[in-house]
């Protein structure tokens, strides 16, 4: 089910202007990947070219290869929409489709892609997805309401499950707790911790407690100064990262002496 | 319950030298302040009460003035056989031809600027779409009574000089409507966030499902707003149907063929015929003024007809409108 993802060398641009430089690294399947690091040090550009998410933006591309098992998702017969039915994402903030209820908005992937489900099949899945996000019971009742009718913590994990319900291999999280209180913050990670039963998961978070609790591995990234191209300053077990990095730069960052 | 105080001394007395120099420092002391508050609140009332005269004024001209001729037989009857003073005739032609025409320029303009709008916002990157805005521009200024000579000279060269029928008119009327529409849908494209075309994109949907079914789908009110404000625009349009459709007493169903009647052009026409010569002796009922009474009833009838189209939009809007009740 999950899949090992393998980066090598990857510089990624926005037009002419390389925002991050020469990244390689490996994401083992079935964990929690965290990558910190100071506010635009490239973190999440990064993390969107692992679903090449951030073509989407003109002008962005990128030198170097992402590998899932051996298959470079930038190869010329790769399907960008394809890739990002295997590594969903979920974003910063919260992002149910205002037009649809909680139950169409889990079926988002299935049914905007036309595909059709017989309505035993869309019950088993929206109950089957919301249960895997932790917010079933919550909203069992009122499946036909607005998604845009709960709270921020409830989005969150109502985007966590259209984004499960596609059956990914890997799930990207952009920073999903930035917007949240601490309760809901507590929830997102106890799913994290679930979800990694089944799922390859990468987490970007600018809380470290947060990397520290639920990641087995951690990422930093850091930036020379401004207008100089992010780096992937080391990367270790969690544990190892927190109590003993092998680089100066991450000690000083992990114990706030950054800057 | 407790309270909590911030003070060492529970339920201590404020001190009232301190209460009367914090009550001199939260007053609102400043006069000047509060007298341009003053004008500036009586100019824009002022400005609002003028903007509303001149439409009330209308409103009420035309209501008084179209009452009286205004009923169930001048709405069902066309002015077929109509002559003189007689106290005869509608528009039920007109309105006929109005629908039509205006249904007409609306089933090309919408596809043609909602397209292009699709285009400009979704795909549109570079020179081409800069043209394409820029001649946007250019479009939405071009007289009415130019539309109309464009499109009688573009049917003209298919069936000769002097062709005369519905369908030309709902090009000279497309020509005035495919600038707003594409404009007040560009827009209402643009206020759709970003982040539900990422949700999209990250769920593995492609870029024109993503257009169809999340973008259009939570702008589909706007749009139908723009498309209104658009019909509204043109539906009162006289100068280029007198060119391209012409004027006709009896009814024309047919958009392809012949002459069509419209509001607009009805009261243009019955205005310029002026008052009526009356014969005392021969005629039994002749009106002098009948004339200027149904040109006053179908500006009320047009009046009503877009008041009628902007409620149905309304209607639409609240329909379509993104769920955001708890």
């Amino acid at each position: 089910m999950a899949q090992r993802i393998d980066v090598k060398d990857l510089d990624i641009y926005y037009s002419d202007f390389l925002a991050v430089q020469g990244v390689s690294m490996l994401i083992e399947p079935k964990s929690v990947t965290a990558f910190i690091g100071p506010s635009g040090c490239g973190k999440s550009t990064f993390l969107r070219t692992l679903n090449r998410m951030h073509e989407v933006i003109p002008g962005a591309r990128v030198d170097g290869t992402v590998e899932m098992e051996g298959v470079d998702l930038y190869g010329a017969d790769v399907d960008p929409v394809a890739v990002r039915r295997q590594v969903g994402m979920v974003f910063q903030r919260p992002n149910p489709f205002p037009t649809m209820s909680i139950r169409e908005n889990v079926l988002a992937g299935v049914k905007l892609n036309n595909k059709r489900i017989s309505k035993s099949a869309a019950d088993e899945l929206v109950e089957s997805s919301l249960h895997g996000a932790n917010l079933w019971n919550e909203v069992k009742d009122r499946l036909d309401r607005p998604g845009s009718g709960l709270s921020g913590g409830q989005q969150q994990r109502l985007c966590i499950a259209r984004a499960i319900a596609v059956k990914p291999q890997v799930l990207l999280m952009d920073e999903p707790c930035s917007a949240l209180d601490p309760i809901s913050t507590l929830a997102i990670e106890d799913l994290v911790a679930e979800l990694k039963d089944e799922y390859t998961i990468v987490i970007v978070t600018h809380n470290m407690q947060q990397a520290a609790r639920v990641s087995d591995r951690t990422a930093f990234f850091n930036i020379a100064g401004t207008g100089k191209p992010g780096r992937l300053v080391e990367m270790d077990d969690t544990a190892t990262m927190f109590s003993s990095p092998s680089q100066q730069a991450t000690e000083d960052y992990i114990s706030g002496r950054f800057g | 319950m407790t309270t909590v105080t911030t003070q060492a001394g529970p339920g201590r007395a404020p001190d009232p030298e301190r209460t009367a120099a914090v009550r001199a420092l939260l007053r609102g002391a400043d006069a000047r302040r509060r007298r341009t508050d003053k004008t500036m609140t009586a100019l824009m009332w002022g400005a609002f009460v003028l903007a509303m005269v001149p439409l009330a004024s209308v409103a009420w001209t035309v209501v008084a003035n179209g009452m009286h001729q205004f009923d169930g037989y001048f709405l069902t009857h066309s002015m077929r056989g109509v002559f003189g003073g007689m106290d005869a005739g509608g528009i039920y032609h007109a309105i006929i031809g109005t629908l039509l025409i205006t249904l007409g320029a609306a089933a090309i303009s919408v596809p043609i600027g909602l397209l292009t709008a699709i285009y400009l916002v979704e795909y549109g990157r570079g020179a081409l779409a800069r043209w394409v805005t820029f001649f946007v521009d250019v479009m939405t200024g071009i007289p009415s009574i130019v539309a109309g000579l464009f499109a009688y000279a573009l049917f003209a060269v298919f069936f000769g000089p002097g062709v005369r029928m519905g369908v030309v008119g709902s090009v000279a009327l497309s020509v005035l409507m495919i600038p707003v529409v594409v404009r007040s849908c560009e827009e209402m494209l643009r206020l759709v966030p970003n982040e539900l075309r990422e949700a999209a994109y990250a769920l593995g949907v492609p870029k024109w499902l993503t257009v169809i079914k999340v973008v259009l789908r939570t702008s589909v009110a706007g749009i139908t707003t723009g498309v209104m404000l658009s019909v509204a625009r043109v539906i009162g349009e006289t100068a280029p149907l007198l060119i391209t459709v012409g004027v006709v007493d009896s009814i024309n169903f047919n958009l392809f063929e012949g002459r069509m009647m419209t509001l607009p052009v009805y009261v243009y026409r019955q205005y310029s015929q002026g008052l009526v010569p009356c014969n005392d002796a021969l005629d039994a009922v002749c009106i002098p003024s009948i004339n200027y009474d149904r040109a006053w009833a179908a500006a009320l009838a047009l009046i009503l007809i877009v008041m009628l189209l902007n409620l149905v939009g309304r209607l639409v809007t609240r329909w379509f409108a993104p769920k955001t009740l708890r």
